[in-house]
């Protein structure tokens, strides 16, 4: 059995505007405030430690970068990694968050020996960007112990003989267990070992039974989880052909009878065209909701084929549906009228389909209260799914932030503040006069201030707090104005005027 | 079944830097009465002048908004006939800048018939835009004016009022009205502007006459 503990987060890429030697530590919560649940090099150089508190790291030196950690998806990404750890073997399950196990027994010999297929596991986790330490025993215990407290010489043929010189927690035992044998004096295995067994055995009867399990005493089957089902639809042709267009409904509707007949619907396709000169195009489309229509399917990818480059033409045509839902069958209303939500999904897909995802877009409402924070526009296919249609309204707002939703608000609002350029003004309240886009404006009336405070807990020190005004000028136009900061605030010198939207 | 109450194509011309057309072609939804969610197109350029809508200020409480960011005009237009083809939205707004070449005759008829197919209507914003050649049935000029009296501040700016110029329309006479949103009764109000100029051939009796648009009163 092999064993490998993988680096804390597995196939997360760091996020852009991250260098990749910030000190950074990603925090989990813990029972009394947020833990480090993994930190970086550079993190580690300046003294942060897997299990402490982040605020005393931070307080060691203010200048880590903390980010939530990702459990849900970290232990997401060890299961797709323990699937694809079944290319050495056939039995593969994840062992705890940070560890894979895999029964070699009967398949080492397929990759030319043990040190062979190990040395072949190191050079493949290494490609992908893990760390990996590896260990091969007899055991699942065993091998479990030495990858993580062991010697570099990963290949063991005698537990015993290995596991005699490591120390207790090498026994994935509980914490009150290994408190107990801690208070006894056994510190190592091999004191344990030693121990005569009848005289112990009700009180750390785990770490016996642990202890045995390594040495294979007692059974310990590795349950290795079935991969998730693969809906897949192949279709090899006879002749090449150079448009693979009339032939999908077939495919599609393959596959679409495979997920219908398990009562799920799809949220991407991939479709993989076979050319015969060995080289294969690749299209992928979402949906914003489970499907399993084949016209609607085929509609998504019209675009593609407008600039397919077919060469020789294409003798096998693949579709698989990507991130399966449970869909079901849906029933025709009385009125035989088609369902709006439906409808109106599909329109999302077709839109989404052409233009791409990000440029289809929701609002959805953010905890804030800062104007241009208080809603994002993202993506419809990621946001529609699972909220009814009238939540995107403004009336499922709640409230959001600390404004009461009564205050007035523009109509419009300005992707950035623009800064104008103020000719006349008073010291309290809104200019006089001023200029935007190089034409003069003339405040005829104006309400406010409404002053908004800049939100303390993810602002830097020195954003200022903003005086919005709503006024009018004097040909009718009316514009929503704001002063970032007051005059001795501070935080910096005069303070500018901006103009951030259109009233209507 | 197509609502006979509104014209399937509307539209409003303005400058960028007015919210006037985009509260009146709201205002008119509004008044309208129909239900579902709204789709709103913006070519890049009608983003960046004039800004995205903002779901606070808007008085649609109950129709969800989907926007669509389109790079270019010919990308818009043909958002929009993908909207109009789907009878579930209550509506399309579509925001074009300026006079693009792709807006053209054809277009318009494109966009007009697909629109009297499935029965929703179009708005089409047309910031900073010059009329030419199209086939709606309805273009309005639209720009903001001084504002009704604020009930509790006298500095302050009250209801919103727009210069409303009907100065194209397949059924009705073209007009000028002074336009204002009731957003409680969900209606669009135009009145009669004050008229400070000579008597003209025409002026009279029928100078207050309008035909209300869309469905009055909630």
């Amino acid at each position: 059995m092999a064993a490998m503990p993988v680096s804390s987060v597995p196939w997360d890429e760091p996020e852009p505007e991250l260098a990749p030697d910030a000190p950074v530590l990603l925090a989990a919560e813990g029972p009394h405030g947020p833990v480090i649940h993994a930190v970086s090099e550079a993190a580690a150089a300046l003294g942060a430690a897997r299990g402490d508190r982040v605020v005393d790291a931070q307080a060691l030196s203010p200048d880590l970068i903390v980010r939530p950690a990702d459990l849900a998806g970290d232990a997401d990404a060890l299961t797709r990694l323990a699937h694809w750890s079944r290319r050495w073997c056939p039995w593969s399950a994840t062992d705890g968050a940070d560890g894979l196990v895999l029964d070699t027994t009967g398949s080492a010999h397929l990759w030319g020996g043990e040190a062979a297929m190990l040395a072949d596991m190191q050079a493949k986790l290494a490609g992908l960007g893990q760390e990996a330490r590896i260990a091969l025993a007899p055991t699942h215990g065993a091998a479990w112990a030495l990858a993580r407290y062991g010697d570099p010489r990963p290949i063991c043929d005698d537990p015993e003989a290995a596991l005699q010189g490591l120390p207790i927690a090498a026994l994935r035992l509980d914490a009150e267990t290994k408190l107990t044998l801690r208070r006894l004096g056994l510190k190592r295995i091999g004191d344990l070992m030693d121990v005569p067994r009848v005289s112990l055995g009700r009180r750390l009867s785990p770490a016996l039974n642990r202890l045995d399990q390594a040495l294979g005493e007692l059974p310990e089957p590795i349950v290795a989880p079935p991969p998730p089902h693969r809906y897949r639809a192949l279709r090899r042709l006879a002749e090449p052909i150079l448009d693979p267009q009339p032939y999908l409904p077939e495919l599609l509707g393959d596959l679409c009878r495979q997920l219908e007949a398990t009562g799920h619907g799809l949220r991407a396709l991939t479709l993989e065209l076979y050319r015969t000169d060995g080289t294969a195009a690749r299209f992928a489309v979402a949906t914003a909701k489970a499907v399993r229509d084949p016209r609607h399917l085929q509609r998504l990818l019209e675009k593609r084929f407008e600039s397919l480059d077919a060469g020789f033409g294409f003798d096998i045509l693949a579709a698989e549906a990507g991130r399966a839902e449970p869909l079901a069958p849906a029933q025709t209303r009385l009125d035989g009228e088609a369902d709006a939500d439906l409808a109106f999904a599909s329109l999302v897909d077709r839109l989404s389909a052409r233009l791409g995802r990000r440029a289809v877009q929701v609002p959805v409402p953010r905890e804030s209260h800062i104007p241009e924070r208080a809603e994002a526009w993202l993506p419809a296919l990621d946001h529609m799914q699972g909220r009814r249609a009238d939540l995107l309204a403004p009336g499922g707002l709640g409230g959001g932030g600390m404004i009461a939703p009564k205050r007035e608000r523009p109509i419009r609002l300005l992707s950035a503040p623009e800064r104008i350029e103020v000719l006349y003004a008073i010291p309290e309240g809104p200019p006089v006069r001023f200029k935007w886009r190089r034409r003069p404006y003339r405040i005829a009336r104006h309400q406010g201030p409404e002053r908004l405070a800049p939100e303390w807990w993810h602002d830097r020190a020195t954003a200022r707090l903003r005086d919005y005004y709503k006024v009018e000028v004097t040909d009718g136009g009316r514009y929503w104005l704001f002063r970032e900061g007051v005059l001795g605030d501070g935080r910096g010198g005069t303070p500018d005027w901006f103009l951030h939207g259109l009233f209507a | 079944m197509p609502d006979l109450d509104l014209p399937p194509i509307v539209e409003a011309f303005s400058d960028a830097r007015d919210g006037a057309a985009t509260g009146f072609v709201l205002a008119q939804l509004d008044a309208s009465g129909r239900r579902g969610p709204i789709l709103w197109v913006q070519d890049a350029r009608a983003a960046q002048e004039g800004g995205l809508p903002y779901l606070r200020g808007l008085a649609h409480r109950d129709r969800p908004i989907l926007r669509v960011a389109a790079c270019n005009a010919a990308e818009a237009l043909w958002a929009m006939e993908e909207g109009l083809q789907c009878a579930a939205s209550s509506a399309v707004i579509g925001e074009i800048w300026g006079d693009p070449k792709a807006l053209d005759f054809t277009a318009t008829k494109r966009l007009a018939l697909r629109a009297r197919r499935s029965g929703v209507p179009l708005w089409l914003l047309r910031p900073d835009g010059v009329p030419g050649l199209s086939v709606a049935p309805e273009r309005w000029r639209l720009r903001s004016v001084a504002s009704e009296a604020h009930p509790f501040d006298m500095h302050a700016p009250g209801r919103a009022l727009w210069w409303a110029e009907r100065f194209r329309s397949r059924t009705d006479r073209p007009g000028e009205w002074v336009a204002s949103h009731d957003r409680a009764a969900h209606r669009l109000d135009l009145a009669a502007p004050l008229r400070d100029r000579p008597v003209a051939k025409g002026d009279g009796g029928d100078a207050g006459v309008v035909r209300p648009l869309g469905r009055t009163g909630a």
